[in-house]
């Protein structure tokens, strides 16, 4: 049944190597710049407030891919020589995802409620322990359920660094397919293999929902 | 550091690069509008299993959106392109695969199928806002299950996902763009094109991502129109 899969397991799984790099990638540099842009989308300096703004709205509106080919077109200009796929895609990939992790952080940020923090000021605590005891980790927990599944997307969205020929898991499956025409065993295998993973993703991002939902009741 | 690029911003509109990219904003269009149709139509059908009292009914619901969630879309669109006509035995796929332009109906039935899903959440999240109340009497007003679904709660839930179905129709132009992989001449495709013949990539690629900006703020407006037009009366606008 699967025996076009069998016979280059190991292709495949170095592709799937590739693609969790990437994603690893992504979001060492996406979650810490998303941070960056929450904050710059809460300032109150219209200096920093803007610019941030009209960065997360531009890059929200357009294709992913169309990012991807764009740094790929930028980095040889920028460096003067050709580069290899790998960080040109890894740096696509941050600037893409941090508009949508830096949505996710601004969104945690203000829903911790103004009353919350002037509690934690009348117990006596001082500001860096109020946000360190108080808002960061009951933003945290607010944010982990998005935190993950934005995450599952990022992985899915490795796969689009096909267009420029990383070989990663997408990209190998249809060199293999070029030879052994196993299309529906091969892109079978790969939906099967992103599915197990997402949907384990899910299930974890769900859980902590649960955990947030009976918080918030208590 | 090396700075030996020369720009050439008229690969935007000299012949014959204006045409290829205002025909690839044209296939891009096409392709979003037919498969928001898709999406729309299939999208509600699986949202409204997905609460109904039948539990097999519900489990396909869920089962819809979980696999077409959790597969990325570009996977989606290969197995439907490259597999797909396989599915159906070796001699029909022979025929499948000669039918001109395959790979625009599959682009649009496979962003459709994907798209449904998302829209699925987003109509299964609007019921959820409804409160029990409501269910309750439209069914005492003597109205069947069937009826109340197809005059109350489905025109109601629609008008509450306004906004969520607008991220999705700025979405599906966006993921249009994935079809090219199975060479769809869309908009992306085609500032791709320029740059294979002329090295000016990044030129074309600066326009496209204009033309998408326009695009979606195009949609943003329309869809505000359609979201005033539809709005529920006594509710808290935005």
């Amino acid at each position: 049944m699967f025996d076009a899969v069998f016979r280059n397991f190991s292709f495949l799984m170095g592709g799937l190597l590739i693609t969790f790099k990437l994603a690893a990638c992504a979001l060492a540099g996406g979650i810490p710049l998303g941070i960056l842009v929450g904050l710059g989308r809460i300032s109150k300096n219209k200096w920093i407030y803007y610019p941030v703004t009209y960065y997360v709205n531009f890059i929200r509106n357009i294709p992913l891919i169309l990012v991807i080919f764009w740094f790929y077109f930028v980095m040889p200009i920028i460096t003067g020589s050709s580069i290899d796929p790998f960080p040109s895609a890894v740096v696509s990939f941050i600037v893409f995802e941090a508009t949508y992790f830096g949505e996710i952080f601004r969104a945690g940020y203000q829903s911790i409620s103004k009353d919350l923090v002037n509690a934690a000021f009348a117990t006596g605590l001082t500001y860096s322990q109020t946000v360190r005891y108080i808002t960061v980790p009951i933003a945290f927990r607010r944010m982990m359920p998005s935190l993950i599944t934005q995450s599952i997307v990022t992985l899915q969205d490795t796969s689009l660094a096909f267009v420029i020929g990383l070989p990663e898991l997408v990209r190998r499956a249809s060199i293999v397919d070029n030879l052994e025409v196993r299309s529906i065993q091969l892109f079978g295998f790969v939906a099967i293999t992103f599915f197990i993973i997402c949907y384990t993703g899910s299930k974890i991002s769900r859980y902590y929902e649960e955990k947030v939902r009976k918080a918030n009741i208590l | 550091m090396r700075f030996a690029y020369e720009f050439d911003w008229s690969v935007l509109w000299r012949h014959p690069y204006g045409i290829w990219i205002l025909k690839g904003l044209l296939v891009t269009i096409e392709v979003g509008l037919l498969a928001w149709i898709i999406a729309l139509i299939l999208g509600i059908f699986i949202g409204t299993l997905r609460i109904t009292t039948w539990r097999w009914m519900r489990f396909l619901g869920t089962a819809y959106v979980e696999l077409f969630r959790n597969i990325p879309f570009i996977v989606q669109l290969f197995f439907w392109f490259y597999a797909g006509p396989m599915l159906f035995g070796e001699k029909l796929a022979h025929q499948i695969n000669r039918i001109p332009d395959l790979n625009f109906y599959v682009a649009i039935i496979g962003l459709g199928l994907y798209t449904a899903s998302r829209v699925a959440e987003h109509v299964r999240a609007g019921f959820a806002s409804i409160s029990r109340d409501q269910y309750q009497a439209v069914l005492s007003t003597g109205m069947t299950q069937v009826q109340m679904y197809r005059y109350v709660i489905i025109p109601y839930a629609l008008r509450i996902i306004i906004p969520p179905l607008t991220t999705e129709f700025l979405t599906i132009f966006k993921n249009s763009s994935v079809a090219m992989t199975i060479g769809l001449a869309e908009l992306t495709f085609q500032s791709y094109r320029i740059d294979a013949v002329t090295f000016h990539g990044l030129e074309a690629t600066t326009g496209a991502m204009f033309i998408y900006l326009f695009l979606g703020l195009s949609v943003v407006k329309f869809m505000g129109l359609i979201e005033k037009k539809y709005k529920i009366k006594g509710m808290v606008g935005r």
